[in-house]
């Protein structure tokens, strides 16, 4: 389970996460959904311990993350796959290297490495671009190298940074369908952050919206869309007003 | 304005506070040897290919103009061999380091702000984290590494192709024989030389690649921020070269 406990964060005078609590129970799809700039990447990211909460907390498996030594901290990270906004992929190495980094850490053996590399690019329709470079691909393609890298790991949870997020309206249905898929495949839960409301209804079990800092209603994808709250209505529908 | 001093100062010793962090985990990083160790070769030969020629034309140009300087002071009031004298400690003790230092300021130190600062506004310096490795030992330790030990090496090759140059020129321009130029390299020559310049050179791939590596993963701001990294990477490595090199002639000289 992963757990935000009131968490607070500012960055100099901004402050972005003002008593931000969730739960995302095991098994699930959570979806975050938010304006741009509200704070979302910024919850993610102390997920795994890449920020480091002024206040607050989150916990993964009963672990307070920015507690952790650096080992218990690689152990937590081991158990996370991170999916990255613009997939954040290596431009230096091949897409099977990418998609291998992970692996290599943990010091399998090349024959295992080998194997899980193909796996990965096989559920994400990307059989044979091992030796392509990421700077050849197309974005919805690096995305989906970039969802290979995180379930490469057989980790027990994901978390998608807007990850139909500039794409066409087809390579995002492709990609929530894989984020079905994954789901399916190795039964990981999800954390996914993003403004596609079509995408969001897709993939979630349940949606919370980021608004000033805090959650400002979490529900399943039926009873959000009949919410009341204006706030949470107007962000579902798209309205300007 | 007093406020506006103190706000600066106190800047500045956050500033210097950042560093120390940065050094740590750098020492740290040192640590895991597995994975910085194979990157460091990868590091050397790119600095090496990026900079020899940059710094080799530039040692080529100087070593003919000191030539041509020495004999022009000399004015006949110097013995013409001492030419050879003031090319080869010229080229050893100050310009062979501290040219290249500048040009390669421009050349390793901006590619290693752009790289890192790409990698940072990219995420992937997040990447490597979530994929537990240690920034520090990936990215920085070894280019650090691997610019300590190769600016020795380049700055040793310009020099010797300054003096070559040097000794061209004497030959061509000058009237001066061959032994005489030798001689007079040999006059005051001191081991000395040598290892100082090359110690400075050493000084200088170090603080390069570490204000690169520092700019560079202090990026923030796309590829705009990228741009001003790599402008404040040039800037800051070019005027701690100088504040080194002086640093370096009160301590050893
Ligand atoms: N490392 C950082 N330093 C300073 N400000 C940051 C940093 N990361 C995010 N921010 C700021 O925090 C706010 C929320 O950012 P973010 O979480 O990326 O929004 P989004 O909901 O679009 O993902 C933004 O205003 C952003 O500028
Ligand atoms: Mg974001």
């Amino acid at each position: 389970m992963i757990e935000f406990q009131d968490l607070y964060k500012a960055f100099g005078a901004k402050r972005v996460l003002e008593g931000f609590s969730l739960q995302v129970r095991d098994g699930e799809t959570m979806v975050i959904i938010g304006y741009s700039g509200s704070g979302k990447s910024v919850a993610l990211k102390h997920i795994v311990g890449l920020l480091h909460p002024d206040a607050g907390e989150v916990i993964v498996d009963g672990q307070a993350v920015s507690t952790l030594a650096p080992v218990g901290l690689t152990l937590v990270r081991e158990s996370i796959g991170y999916v990255f906004q613009f997939a954040a992929l290596f431009d230096s190495l091949s897409v099977a290297d990418n998609v291998a980094l992970g692996l290599r850490r943990r010091r399998l053996d090349e024959e295992e490495i080998e194997a899980r590399v193909h796996e990965a690019l096989a559920l994400v329709d990307l059989s044979g671009t091992d030796e392509r470079f990421p700077a050849e691909l197309s974005g919805g393609m690096r995305k989906r190298v970039g969802i290979a890298r995180a379930i490469a790991l057989r980790p027990r949870y994901i978390l998608y940074d807007e990850p139909t997020t500039g794409l066409d309206p087809v390579t995002s249905a492709v990609i929530d369908r894989l984020m079905v898929r994954t789901r399916e495949h190795l039964g990981v839960t999800g954390v996914v952050v993003t403004h596609d409301m079509r995408s969001a209804y897709t993939v979630g079990d349940r949606i919370a919206m980021l608004y000033e800092g805090k959650v400002r209603q979490v529900s399943t994808v039926e009873e959000i869309q009949q919410t009341d709250d204006p706030v949470v209505r107007q962000f579902i529908e798209g309205r300007a007003e | 304005m007093i406020e506006s001093i103190g706000r600066r100062s106190i800047s500045a010793i956050e500033e210097v506070g950042r560093v120390g962090y940065f050094l740590r985990d750098m020492a740290r990083g040192l640590r895991d040897v597995g994975t910085w160790g194979r990157l460091v070769i990868v590091q050397m030969r790119r600095i090496g290919v990026d900079s020899l020629p940059v710094a080799l034309f530039i040692a080529a140009f100087t070593g003919v103009v000191l030539a041509l300087q020495a004999s022009y002071t000399f004015t006949g009031a110097v013995p013409l061999y001492f030419v050879g004298t003031l090319v080869g400690k010229t080229m050893m003790l100050e310009l062979g380091p501290v040219l290249t230092g500048l040009a390669l300021a421009g050349r390793v130190g901006a590619s290693m702000a752009a790289e890192l600062g790409t990698m940072k506004v990219t995420e992937q310096v997040d990447a490597l984290e979530t994929l537990a490795y240690d920034p520090q030992s990936y990215l920085v330790v070894p280019r650090v590494v691997a610019a300590t030990f190769m600016f020795p090496v380049i700055v040793a090759f310009s020099i010797a192709v300054g003096i070559v140059t040097g000794w061209l020129t004497s030959l061509a321009l000058l009237a001066l024989s061959t032994p005489d130029f030798i001689k007079g390299l040999k006059l005051f020559y001191l081991f000395k030389d040598v290892w100082f310049g090359l110690l400075k050179s050493a000084s200088f791939g170090f603080t390069i690649a570490l204000v690169g590596c520092i700019v560079g993963l202090s990026t923030r701001g796309g590829a705009e921020g990228v741009g001003r990294s790599t402008t404040r990477a040039v800037v800051y490595s070019a005027i701690l070269i100088l504040v080194l090199d002086a640093f370096w002639a009160v301590v050893l000289l």
